[in-house]
């Protein structure tokens, strides 16, 4: 399967990384061979095949209700790009 | 000093032959003047590593003991360290400094070892040669024009060229086995869930999976002794209990059966490599161990069920650096949009943008079917292989990757050349297993690696395996003779 | 016309659960904290850190699942949806899509015609809730508080089988009602931890095709939620009858204008690109765990009307009322039982108390009446210490704090006459100032004649001060007036 650059233009901006338009072109052809490898999964039939998420055979523990963090804003805002009495700071959001 | 195995060093604290304080100094000394060269290191912990050592030393006139007390390592750059800043080889954490430490770290800790500072790696562990660092590449100990293989490169870099006895290291692909194969060390990669992932910056949070980089198989049980065990912060860490891998090691191997997979000895493996793999699959007959042959017959899709998968899970996982809490954010942005994009294309190299782009693109509505549900269906049928497998073999064994260390720009202009590196190490973490690298000959003065693939958990039979190999050989102690 | 068109509702609401901690790290749940005070690292989405599943609030979801009669999934699956948000620090939603961990039930609720209708529940899912943008200007930029990142939540799925305004808030009530007798959350719209979408199409009566539905965000209280429903059926049937079509789109209820509006629409068409959370495993309930959370079950509300109404023999919908809240409905028992009359005491409860309740802003926990005052003073109604009307006033008193009925009775003096002397003197007072009538009365046929009997009545009751028995001043008048 090949990509086409508009289609390419999409999932970048579904995954806010902005394409340099010098390189539009072979990142997409980059990208477009590794799609084709990818393909070559295609020849396998897995229709009766559950899809396997976890290498673990194993169900999820459960945590006990409690609280075991403290406080420590000062801490992680002290390695925040920008802030604030508080608060992490980002250019104006409208809703 | 430095040619000292990580396993004899403690002795020798212990016989008052050198400080922890005189070892680390060395040590650090032989870091600052091969840095320049080697790029192994992306920081050097000075002070902290004296500080520490020095801990050590008093801990021990005091009468502690252990075989990791006041022994100096090195973590790579993506287990966050509180306090001393953690990269994870990418210009977005290019400052970073956690408030916290992984749990490999806290361990490691724990267990008395001395941190002499952080290794350089692939950004984002994306890479098979080191060559995606922000950091600049890392260079290979036995001939510096040649990569050292990666994405732990840094850490194989260090331990190669004897500046640290042992470094930490990940496995998402093959990111421990294949720099410990083209550095002529012994690497293990433990089973999924049996190394805590909590402060290990993920890229696949379904396939990484920690381990140590050493010279033996003595000193990696050593280190996954102190690492390996149950972590209530990570939800898919194994709750059994850890066994004495040391006490295990000189197991005899008679009986042992040792699955060969005809499909790892392909048309892609260099005719060198295989000479080299199969004259020690010979000497492991020599002890007693018999060879049979097993077949992984989906093994070839692994690749392609694994840059679906890895891609997919790291474009999720990396949405976090958006530069709002920590991390690079782009000067002065317009919009929101603009702050997202920006920092992300600017604090990102090309080959992670490539695999966010090539996962996003495989979640996205109308493919998710044909990429991502298609890539774990194929999952299962590659564990699938690897259980029947197992049914007739003890233990998988074949290269752990196709030829010795390649030189720089040889494969990073094509990804897709650079993705087959890892072809026999994919399915291992596909399927969760255990598996390592140890050194198994040269090829024109270049280490071979041979990889062992174990059940779930049998990382202390890999472990004897590799041991009476050693016991046999000596290619585990060849030195690249780097001079610092 | 509007008449012309069926409404079709259907709701999401989302509850926040009243764990302790979060759902998938140990910081505090606690509203209304400084901010970003109770925002750890894994909330915060630092790199490395991982999730861990809170069993409350599993058990928590299971327990809303068993009380409505729902399907509790023996194994459920979270999954990342994502999209980057900055009140959302991993750039993905850790929620459940194909597995949820309940799934069909309903909910039947009670009309104020007396009717009751049953509303399907399609799944409720567990969820991670988004911080908040606090739109204060910051030089222009916005505030990023995460105190409520992680805060669990159970979103709520309903068919889409509501028809009306009156219906949806009658479910919303239901609902409300439901995790607030289950002790899961406080239901507290105005601080968000119960909040409301509203799904919304119109369709020509008899078509059996949905129309193209709006989706209206964050309605949160029940009276927006009824008016936002008017005015956007009232929208949609006026873009309709004009031959216009629906947009689908999702659009906010302004409360000031009382309207609806579309939200600026987003720059990028939504593809959540959900996958399985690698971080956490499929969550297993046990039938055990359900049998456990089944023990803990109160009665339900539904159960209380279902009591209510055979037990006591009240209508529907007083029933449901009163079972509207669990504190309520104690009230309510407890009034009954200290007064062996549950009628009357539930006309009581649901109008003179919950008048004042709703005057004064009082939760009936902080009633200042006592239910067991209010029993006492229903008694005296019944032993004819004081009439009904009389009652009224007692109660006005106790309400005011002057203390127990029958204190207050006897303090005021409004003891009923009720000594048949007495009252016949009060009567025959009053036929013989009133001599002209009495005449007049005898002389008008038998059945025009209840008129003129209800003015003696007045004027013995005047007489006495409201104080004379009203039955025995009926049947002593009727004696001397109609006497045989």
């Amino acid at each position: 399967m090949t990509i086409s650059e508009q289609e390419l233009a999409r999932v970048a901006e579904l995954a806010r990384i902005r394409l340099d338009p010098d390189t539009v072109t072979d990142v997409t052809r980059r990208i477009g061979n590794i799609l084709g490898m990818i393909d070559r999964m295609q020849a396998v039939d897995t229709s009766a095949v559950s899809p396997m998420a976890h290498p673990l055979d194993t169900v999820q523990r459960l945590r006990p209700d409690e609280v075991t963090e403290t406080d420590r804003r000062e801490d992680f805002l002290a390695i925040a790009p920008v802030s604030e009495a508080g608060l992490y700071l980002v250019p104006r959001v409208i809703e | 000093m430095h040619d000292i195995a990580l396993e004899a060093i403690a002795g020798a604290l212990e016989r008052r032959e050198f400080s922890s304080v005189e070892i680390t100094s060395h040590l650090l000394e032989r870091i600052e003047r091969a840095n320049g060269t080697l790029n192994a290191f992306i920081t050097i912990d000075r002070e902290g590593a004296l500080r520490s050592a020095a801990a050590a030393d008093a801990a021990r006139a005091g009468g502690a003991t252990g075989p990791l007390l006041g022994v100096p390592i090195a973590h790579k750059d993506l287990f966050c360290t509180a306090g001393l800043r953690t990269t994870c080889g990418s210009r977005m954490l290019g400052e970073f400094v956690p408030p916290y430490s992984a749990t490999v770290v806290e361990r490691m800790a724990a267990a008395g070892c001395v941190t002499l500072g952080k290794t350089n790696m692939d950004e984002f562990a994306m890479g098979s040669s080191n060559e995606t660092s922000w950091f600049g590449p890392v260079r290979n100990p036995w001939d510096t024009a040649r990569v050292p293989g990666g994405s732990s490169g840094g850490s194989a870099a260090a331990v190669a060229a004897r500046l640290a006895p042992g470094a930490t290291a990940t496995d998402t692909g093959g990111s421990i086995r294949q720099p410990a194969s083209l550095c002529g060390l012994t690497g293990l990669k433990a089973t999924y869930g049996r190394v805590s992932r909590h402060g290990m910056i993920a890229f696949a949070s379904s396939l990484d999976q920690a381990g140590p980089i050493a010279r033996s198989a003595a000193d990696c049980a050593l280190m996954l002794q102190a690492i390996a065990g149950f972590d209530p912060r990570d939800s898919t860490s194994i709750e059994a209990p850890v066994p004495d891998y040391v006490s295990q090691l000189d197991r005899p191997l008679a009986g042992l059966r040792i699955g060969v997979p005809k499909e790892y000895f392909d048309p892609g493996l260099h005719p060198g490599t295989e000479a080299a793999v199969r004259q020690g699959l010979a000497e492991l007959e020599a002890q007693g161990a018999k060879l049979v042959d097993v077949s992984l017959p989906h093994s070839p899709l692994s690749v392609p069920a694994y840059y679906v998968i890895a891609p997919a899970e790291c474009s999720a996982n990396l949405s976090r650096y958006d530069g709002v809490r920590y991390g690079y954010r782009c000067k002065d942005p317009v919009d929101l949009r603009d702050l997202y994009e920006r920092s992300r294309s600017e604090g990102f190299g090309e080959e992670v943008k490539r695999r966010i782009i090539v996962g996003t693109y495989a979640l996205s509505a109308g493919y998710y079917d044909a990429y991502y549900r298609k890539a774990q269906q194929i999952r299962r049928l590659i564990a699938e292989d690897f259980r029947q497998a197992f049914e007739v073999a003890d233990v998988i064994a074949g290269p752990s990757a196709p030829a010795t260390a390649f030189r720089f720009g040889e494969k990073s202009s094509d990804p897709i050349t650079m993705y087959l590196e890892d072809i026999y190490t994919i399915a291992a973490n596909l399927a969760g297993l255990p598996a390592m690298s140890m050194p198994g000959g040269l090829v024109d003065g270049l280490p071979v690696g041979i990889q062992l693939i174990g059940n779930h958990l049998q990382e202390g039979l890999l472990l004897n395996v590799a041991h009476r190999f050693q016991q046999a050989t000596d290619w585990h102690r060849r030195s690249p003779g780097f001079t610092a | 016309m509007l008449s012309d068109w069926e409404t079709v509702i259907g709701l999401e609401v989302h509850v926040q659960l009243a764990t302790r901690s979060k759902i998938f790290s140990g910081a505090a749940t606690r509203f209304g904290a400084e901010p970003n005070t109770q925002a750890c690292a894994v909330d915060l989405a630092m790199p490395g850190t991982l999730p861990v599943l809170n069993r409350e609030a599993v058990r928590m979801a299971v327990k809303f699942g068993l009380a409505i009669g729902a399907e509790i999934a023996s194994v459920s699956v979270f999954d990342r949806k994502n999209y980057f948000y900055p009140d959302l620090p991993k750039g993905y939603q850790i929620s459940q899509l194909d597995h949820p961990v309940v799934g069909c039930g309903s909910v039947t609720v009670e009309l104020p015609d007396g009717s009751s209708k049953c509303i399907g529940v399609t799944r409720a899912h567990l969820e991670e809730d988004a911080g908040k943008s606090l739109h204060e200007d910051f030089h222009g930029l916005t505030g990023i508080d995460l105190n409520r990142a992680g805060t669990p939540l159970l979103e709520i799925v309903s068919e889409p089988e509501i028809r009306s305004a009156q219906e949806a808030v009658a479910y919303l009530r239901q609902i409300h009602s439901i995790i607030r007798y289950l002790g899961i959350s406080d239901g507290n719209m105005a601080e968000g931890s119960m909040r409301c979408d509203v799904n919304l199409s119109l369709r020509r009566h008899g078509q059996s095709e949905f129309g193209t539905r709006c989706e209206i965000k964050n309605v949160n209280s029940f009276r927006f939620v009824e008016k936002a429903i008017e005015c956007e059926r009232e929208r949609q049937a006026d873009i309709l009858e004009g031959g216009g079509k629906i947009k689908q789109e999702t659009r906010l209820y302004d409360a000031e204008r009382n309207e609806t509006r579309s939200m600026r629409s987003k720059e990028v068409a939504h593809d959540y690109r959900y996958f399985p959370e690698p971080d956490l495993l499929p969550v297993h309930v046990s039938e055990e765990f359900i049998a456990s959370v089944r023990a803990e079950l109160p009665e339900l509300p539904a159960q209380k009307v279902q009591r209510f109404r055979t037990q006591f023999g009240l209508g529907a919908y007083d029933a449901a009322q009163l079972a509207a809240s669990r504190e309520l409905a104690d009230y309510f028992e407890e009034t009954a039982g200290a007064t062996g009359d549950a009628k009357t005491a539930a006309n009581w409860v649901l109008s003179e108390l919950l008048a004042r309740l709703n005057r004064d802003g009082f939760d009936v926990s902080a009633s200042p009446v006592p239910a067991a005052s209010l029993g006492a003073l229903i008694a005296r109604i019944h032993d004819n210490t004081i009439s009904g009307k009389i009652a009224k006033t007692v109660f006005e008193a106790m309400w005011a704090g002057e203390g127990e009925p029958d204190a207050i009775i006897d303090a005021r003096g409004l003891r009923q006459v009720a000594d048949s002397g007495a009252i016949a003197q009060l009567v025959d007072a009053a036929l013989a100032a009133n001599a002209g009538q009495v005449e007049q009365y005898r002389a008008t046929p038998a059945d025009k004649r209840q008129r003129m009997f209800g003015f003696f009545v007045g004027q013995v009751m005047k007489a006495s001060q409201g104080k004379a028995n009203p039955q025995q001043v009926n049947d002593l008048l009727r004696e001397r007036l109609d006497g045989e």
